[in-house]
């Protein structure tokens, strides 16, 4: 019987070695596996590749697992945010690498990867300082750069719901680097909110099919989220808690300063 | 005197250019205008790169989801008939030329439509790219909606750009505070000048050779 399911997120991550590459989901914090992040900072694996669209968000997730000092070098598109100050601090201390990856060719890279195609010609960064020196082609009048696809030893995504088969499905724009994460690493680990019995999901509407999945981990429910149903007014955009709750009746938040990140043991 | 127009001026002046039916990306920042002057009767649909089309405006405080949001990363919401799709296949309706317009921001436009707004090669900043590039080539119109001139009064209509650029020749229009320009063959023209601001005047402002298109301007 195939059965992905693995209760113990340590367990889950735990064949996971020096030197490893490692694709990590999410855009910002929407879509990023925090609890397999915490898990692979008690893990202590060190001299890490990440891939990820971002360099991590305040102090929780990505930017805990940078702030550990595992992280030898960095492939991402955006890394320098408000709230990017772990990376910011790293970055100007010469502590950490950078390759910097406009998105499209990023994700395109990744999903070459998991699709069989080692290179591929790309529009997207012609004739500029990021693809200086790259092979350039001209199809039917118009010129390309050649971009080598991107593969991983691991990829650590998260997502809604998965079966023990390993078919995921998504919440929204949470769904974003997922899917072609999950077919271009060796091991795919997914954390999900919820696992369902096989069957429960709609087989019309699975982004990522079992195949491309190794383990599935259940995490439970956030606050905001309880049996998956959304419940407005708990946090904001960063999945912080809002202090003083929304008014019923004017639909506002009553406290709108902003928290600081920081907040253990929140996804 | 030259007349200038404010921000929320330009978005509508560009939105009023955006056909109907018009699948729109609105780059962060300025861009994002755009969407409250779209005019009554016109039907458009936003993506946002991170994974959404019929992207809908920001909730109230009650209905912020972490799990929304837009490529700025701020909470949006959804409208009837919205899909989500991964970062692949969203790249690929930009890069595939499926999507009809894409309106950014700029640093500088050069009169051959290369575009500079990712870098300003300041020594020792943190580099950023994100969409930038992927946009910039990403749709069948490019729309630049930016100042004529930075703060203290160089054009950001130039020669040649001098910033890294984010894309080559890929400009089609720009919308600034004094003017409307095409990118043409034979440089910029000037497709809409505001009030009393003449074609002779951003030359002079410029220090380009201008083609002059204002009559036949709509």
């Amino acid at each position: 019987m195939i059965d992905k399911v693995v209760e113990d997120i340590d367990e889950a991550i735990a064949d996971i070695h020096d030197g490893a590459t490692i694709m990590i989901g999410g855009f910002g914090r929407a879509g990023q596996p925090v609890d397999l992040i915490d898990a692979l900072i008690r893990h202590g694996a060190g001299d890490l590749t990440i891939v990820s669209n971002n360099a991590g968000n305040g102090d929780v997730g990505l930017a805990a697992l940078l702030d550990s000092g595992r992280v030898r070098k960095i492939i991402c598109s955006f890394p320098r945010q408000n709230d990017s100050w772990v990376f910011d601090r790293l970055y100007r201390a010469g502590e950490i690498e950078l390759e910097l990856v406009p998105q499209g060719n990023l994700v395109e890279r990744i999903r070459a990867a998991g699709a069989g195609i080692p290179a591929f010609y790309t529009p997207t960064g012609l004739g500029t300082q990021l693809y200086e020196g790259a092979e350039v082609r001209e199809f039917g009048g118009r010129e390309y750069v050649l971009v080598e696809a991107l593969a991983a030893d691991f990829a650590l995504v998260a997502g809604l719901r998965a079966d023990r088969l390993g078919n995921v499905v998504y919440r929204k724009t949470a769904r974003n680097f997922a899917p072609p994460m999950a077919t271009a690493a060796t091991r795919t680990v997914v954390q999900v909110d919820e696992v369902v019995p096989v069957g429960a999901l709609d087989p019309e509407a699975i982004p990522t099919p079992g195949i491309f999945v190794d383990r599935v981990v259940p995490v439970g429910w956030r606050d905001w989220l309880p049996d998956g149903e959304f419940v407005g007014g708990l946090v904001d955009v960063n999945g912080e808690p809002v202090d003083a709750g929304i008014d019923p009746h004017s639909g506002h938040t009553k406290a709108t300063e902003h928290k600081p990140s920081g907040v253990e043991g929140r996804r | 005197m030259v007349t200038r127009i404010s921000r929320g001026e330009v978005a509508a002046r560009l939105a009023a250019d955006i056909p109907d039916g018009a699948y729109v990306n609105l780059g962060i920042g300025a861009p994002t205008l755009v969407a409250d002057h779209i005019p009554d009767g016109v039907e458009i649909v936003l993506h946002t790169e991170n994974g959404m089309l019929r992207m809908g405006p920001a909730p109230d405080a009650a209905h912020v989801d972490p799990d929304l949001i837009n490529a700025g990363k701020q909470a949006v919401t959804e409208l009837p008939g919205a899909s989500y799709f991964n970062q692949a296949e969203s790249f690929g309706m930009m890069r595939g030329g499926h999507l009809d317009v894409c309106v950014l921001g700029g640093f500088e436009v050069s009169q051959s439509g290369d575009l500079a707004n990712w870098s300003t090669g300041e020594p020792g900043s943190i580099p950023a790219v994100g969409g930038a590039m992927d946009l910039a080539i990403g749709a069948k119109s490019v729309y630049v909606m930016m100042d004529l001139l930075t703060k203290d009064g160089r054009p950001k209509l130039v020669a040649e750009c001098a910033y890294p650029l984010t894309g080559r020749a890929c400009v089609s229009r720009v919308y600034t505070d004094h003017a409307v320009f095409d990118v043409t063959p034979d440089g910029f023209a000037v497709a809409d000048a505001y009030g009393d601001t003449t074609v002779a005047e951003l030359e002079r402002l410029l220090g380009l050779r201008l083609i002059d298109r204002t009559a036949t301007a709509d």
